[in-house]
């Protein structure tokens, strides 16, 4: 199998990035166990996303629309499992699934190897990410939610921050 | 599926697994008092359905059954809707008469409470043709012993002044008009200051200072001193107060529905009046509750309520001229 290779033809120059052995399980776990522990001891945390920026960061790499949203699904389902009982099955699945599709259809049109693009990206995605959520909130489950504070444009400034040096990192798990 | 592009195949995908999260959400979610999301959907679904067959079922089954009995309807309904019109018409010729019935009865009752002052009733015929004045024409004019500056009024409160008298006819400035003013005062504290006109619905009292106490629903009466209306006749309430420099702005809704007048009263007189208490006392409703119909009716004042000439309550006795009054009519 190639490493890497020309998503529709030699003129495009997009490429398709294959990850090592289990590298995408364990990220995703790992943004998981963040995700659930660390506000714990450190509040502030809880303002990163790092199961979307994983959604995010496999979805643009992968490039694959159908790999993307199911990806996205799982982690999602996962987050939602974390969440506790308050937070129903499928509300961060579906944002999740949704974002996985968006970032890998994008992937494959764009190269978003650049840290301002995925800077602007994760911008992007954070407050689309939000939307999905509050609508499933407000129609789904008859939640009132704000459309936008401050603290959210903070967070997702924040996010698209870290996206950019986790982005990095995780390059690294690429295979050569 | 197997020919459909990568594409397409990726949309459907997506749009199957967040209907299949959407599901799971609806299988989890428990309103309070509706149940399951699910079940509300099911039934959100489904009742549309079951309330349209039901209402066509019943509506087929209601003209099936009143089809028979409704043969001569259709006769029997011209005639009656014939009748109903006719009927209309009385109802609303009735109350119409009832109602300037009402009216004159008010006059002659505040006239009967008021007199020592001389006064004419009279109709309004007319009003300004413009909307730049507010003027009302009344159908007594000199020949009744109307003179300009004279103050006309309703039982409700202050109307206005006649600036113009012709034989037949005089024209009264109405108080909402921008160039009116009258003498008043407030109610409780007994704070005088004019109130005049601005050229829309509310009236404007000028010259309260900041520091004085007014509050919203505040009476203002006349206070007398512009020597046209007597003291204590109502005036308006305030509805709207705001600080100002140096003065308060005070709008006030006149009690007189000045938009609406028929019948009016005019004070026959350029002396300083008084009036005796009863007018603060006496209100509308009163005056016309107090009043047997009968009694109304063969009042020779209003002449019935089919009377075709305007009400003349008294007998105009000669009016002393008092020129320097008018200068008091525009207390600015």
């Amino acid at each position: 199998m190639n490493d890497a290779f020309d998503i529709r033809n030699m003129e495009s120059h997009i490429e398709v990035h294959k990850f090592r052995g289990g590298a995408i399980v364990a990220a995703t776990l790992l943004a998981l166990m963040f995700q659930a522990f660390v506000p714990v001891y450190f509040a502030k945390a809880a303002m990163i996303d790092l199961p979307l920026l994983i959604t995010i960061y496999f979805g643009l790499s992968r490039r694959n629309p159908s790999t993307g949203l199911l990806l996205g699904m799982v982690i999602g389902l996962l987050q939602d499992s974390l969440s506790g009982p308050t937070v129903p099955l499928g509300l961060y699945g579906i944002a999740k699934t949704v974002i996985g599709y968006l970032a890998s259809s994008i992937g494959a049109r764009l190269d978003t190897e650049h840290p301002a693009a995925r800077f602007a990206l994760t911008i992007i995605f954070f407050g689309l990410h939000q939307g999905i959520v509050l609508l499933t909130r407000r129609i789904l489950l008859a939640q009132s939610s704000v459309w936008f504070t401050m603290h959210l444009a903070a967070a997702a400034v924040v996010n698209a921050i870290v996206a950019v040096f986790l982005f990095a990192l995780l390059d690294h798990l690429r295979k050569s | 599926m197997a020919g459909m592009p990568s594409r397409h195949k990726s949309i459907f995908l997506l749009t199957g697994v967040v209907l299949l999260q959407i599901l799971l959400l609806a299988l989890q979610i428990k309103r309070d008092s509706e149940g399951r999301l699910i079940r509300v959907w099911t039934v959100g679904a489904f009742s549309p359905f079951e309330r349209a067959g039901n209402h066509g079922i019943g509506h087929l089954r209601e003209t099936w059954r009143h089809y028979f009995a409704l043969q001569n309807t259709s006769r029997e309904n011209e005639q009656l809707r014939r009748e109903n019109d006719e009927l209309k018409m009385q109802v609303n010729q009735l109350q119409s008469k009832a109602s300037e019935a009402d009216r004159l009865a008010l006059l002659l009752n505040f006239h009967k409470s008021h007199e020592s002052v001389p006064m004419l009733g009279a109709r309004v015929i007319a009003t300004s043709a413009g909307s730049a004045s507010a003027t009302i024409m009344l159908d007594r004019g000199s020949k009744d012993h109307i003179k300009k500056n004279m103050g006309v009024i309703t039982p409700e409160g202050v109307v206005g002044k006649v600036v113009e008298v012709y034989d037949n006819t005089s024209e009264v400035l109405l108080l909402t008009d921008k160039d009116s003013g009258v003498g008043a005062m407030l109610s409780n504290s007994r704070k005088q200051s004019p109130v005049g006109g601005a050229g829309e619905p509310l009236l404007v009292m000028k010259y309260v200072a900041n520091d004085d106490v007014v509050n919203v629903g505040e009476r203002v009466v006349t206070s007398g001193m512009d020597k046209i209306f007597p003291r204590d006749l109502p005036i308006g309430t305030i509805t709207e107060i705001k600080p100002g420099n140096p003065f308060k702005s005070i709008r006030i809704r006149p009690s007189a529905d000045l938009e609406r007048l028929e019948e009016v009263i005019v004070l026959l007189t350029l002396q300083p009046l008084q009036m005796n208490k009863e007018t603060e006392t006496t209100t509308p409703s009163a005056s016309v509750a107090s009043k047997p119909v009968a009694e109304t009716a063969k009042s020779p004042v209003s002449g019935g309520p089919a009377a075709k000439t305007a009400p003349a309550l008294v007998s105009p006795a000669p009016v002393p001229a008092a020129a320097d009054a008018a200068a008091a009519v525009k207390p600015e």
